[in-house]
């Protein structure tokens, strides 16, 4: 069920790869695990990320969860109808419910990111 | 993990299940908002069947829980029910509960938190000891099940042979709900109408999916915990651990209405109305998040850059659509409109004093 054509983080974020860019967001077992969204907490364009740093944060009616950059890279865009739909990520979350644009600093950190048939292994692993 | 004996309706039913003070319980089936809504708008089912029931049972059980209880319990006949708490001697709480009078005054029941429910049975048998009653944990022979909202009456009516239109507002009966034995009570945690059902029956799932049938064309939704958080703190009802505890005492939650000082001795009493003379120096008071973010447990309060204090209970409340909670302020701070910072990760964001509750349902 996860799309094949994205890269995933043990964190449950997903990274979609265009060229020297990728967008970001949360897989659909995280936006699960924490209910209704209804706040994204989203970086400011130019800000600068390794890999592992919070993006921003997202926070549901019971709880909060940061989100973590899959690779390195510069924020070029920001979803910015988060804003105003959190739940976008709910209802979409591969797809309308990104998070944000990068500007790809060394595609070789992709390499660390895992494909849908490994994501969906750790998660089994993680549910039993 | 304690399972109560709807765990595996709840499975079957979706649920996305946590551990809660011992026990597995739903934390939500459909999501928190809608479940939130359909209790304010409709009606919602819960099991809540990890709630304690102690019984307190004997000649001297009235002058008994008068004594462990601010509240007066001798205002209730047979068949009524009242808020009230365990106070220690220092006037905190042990822990708050319903009491309901079976019979009088010979035979109380006291409904107290699942967290607690060990260490108030406890407390309740140590400090019983110089009356003459028996103290009988019955908890995990109960199941109880919570119907609220404004199409409650609607829903259980054609289920039971209580006649519901004459149950006033914490009032109980004994009757039948889809032909098992319970005890049903019009009270709830969630600031709407609504009733609370006890049952000893061992297959309590017969009462739940008939209360599903009934209620889902009328929009009825089953309710998780984590609904049942964001209900009662938008009707400001307390929750024991965050709002009040045993360092919190029962004026400075707020809750006066709940001592009846000329009601004789009780435990607390002394502390509670030497307090009440010199004044409090905090008091429990509702905030909304002006700024945007949400304010979560323990996340710390300041007034003029100073810490003064942490957030006890906060949240995203679905049907005011704001940021709510509660929290302890220095008596000089807790006025109406009155401005403080809450330190939400690496910002300040800004809050204010509101009035409570957060929602006040329309009396009919």
């Amino acid at each position: 069920m996860y799309p094949e054509n994205l890269y995933y983080t043990k964190d449950h974020e997903w990274l979609k790869v265009e060229g020297e860019e990728a967008v970001v967001g949360i897989t659909d077992f995280a936006q699960k695990q924490l209910g209704d969204i209804i706040y994204v907490d989203l970086p400011q364009v130019g800000k600068i990320l390794e890999a592992h740093q919070t993006i921003g944060t997202v926070e549901s009616v019971k709880s909060v969860s940061d989100v973590y950059s899959p690779v390195s890279g510069e924020v070029i865009e920001v979803n910015s109808e988060l804003s105003q739909t959190p739940d976008l990520i709910n209802k979409d979350p591969h797809g309308q419910g990104w998070i944000v644009r990068l500007k790809i600093k060394d595609k070789s950190e992709i390499n660390n990111l895992m494909k849908a048939a490994d994501y969906e292994k750790y998660l089994e692993g993680l549910e039993h | 993990m304690k399972k109560t004996r709807l765990n595996a309706v709840h499975k079957e039913s979706g649920a996305r299940m946590i551990e809660f003070a011992g026990w597995e319980m739903p934390v939500e089936y459909k999501g928190i908002i809608d479940e939130h809504l359909a209790v304010r708008t409709k009606a919602g089912l819960f099991d809540v069947s990890h709630m304690g029931e102690i019984f307190v049972e004997g000649p001297e059980a009235l002058a008994c829980v008068q004594y462990l209880t601010p509240n007066d319990v001798a205002k209730l006949s047979p068949g009524q029910v009242q808020y009230t708490a365990l106070t220690t001697p220092e006037g905190t709480f042990v822990d708050d509960m319903l009491v309901y009078c079976l019979s009088l005054p010979d035979r109380y029941l006291l409904v107290v938190n699942a967290a607690n429910t060990d260490k108030d049975y406890a407390w309740i048998k140590e400090k019983s000891a110089p009356f003459n009653v028996q103290v009988i944990n019955r908890s995990d022979e109960y199941s109880q099940l919570a119907l609220q909202g404004p199409l409650a009456q609607e829903i259980l009516q054609p289920l039971t042979d209580i006649d519901l239109s004459q149950m006033k507002s914490f009032h109980f009966a004994f009757g039948k709900v889809a032909g098992l034995d319970c005890l049903v009570s019009r009270t709830g945690y969630t600031g709407e109408d609504g009733f609370e059902i006890y049952t000893l029956a061992e297959n309590p799932e017969v009462i739940w999916k008939a209360i599903i049938k009934e209620g889902t064309p009328k929009g009825l939704l089953p309710v998780g915990l984590g609904a049942r958080d964001t209900l009662r703190l938008e009707a400001r009802l307390m929750l024991y651990g965050n709002d009040i505890t045993d360092k919190t005492t029962v004026l400075e939650a707020d809750l006066k209405w709940i001592i009846k000082f000329q009601k004789g001795d009780f435990l607390g009493k002394a502390a509670l109305e030497k307090q009440l003379q010199e004044g409090l120096k905090r008091k429990l008071v509702g905030f909304e998040v002006v700024d945007k973010g949400i304010a979560r447990p323990h996340y710390p309060v300041f007034i003029k850059g100073e810490k003064v204090s942490e957030v006890c209970s906060g949240t995203f409340a679905p049907y005011v659509k704001k940021a709510i909670g509660l929290v302890y302020l220095p008596i000089e701070y807790t006025e109406i409109g009155t401005e403080f910072e809450i330190g939400i990760r690496d910002k300040k964001l800004k809050a204010k004093v509101v009035p409570t509750p957060f929602y006040k349902r329309e009396k009919k």
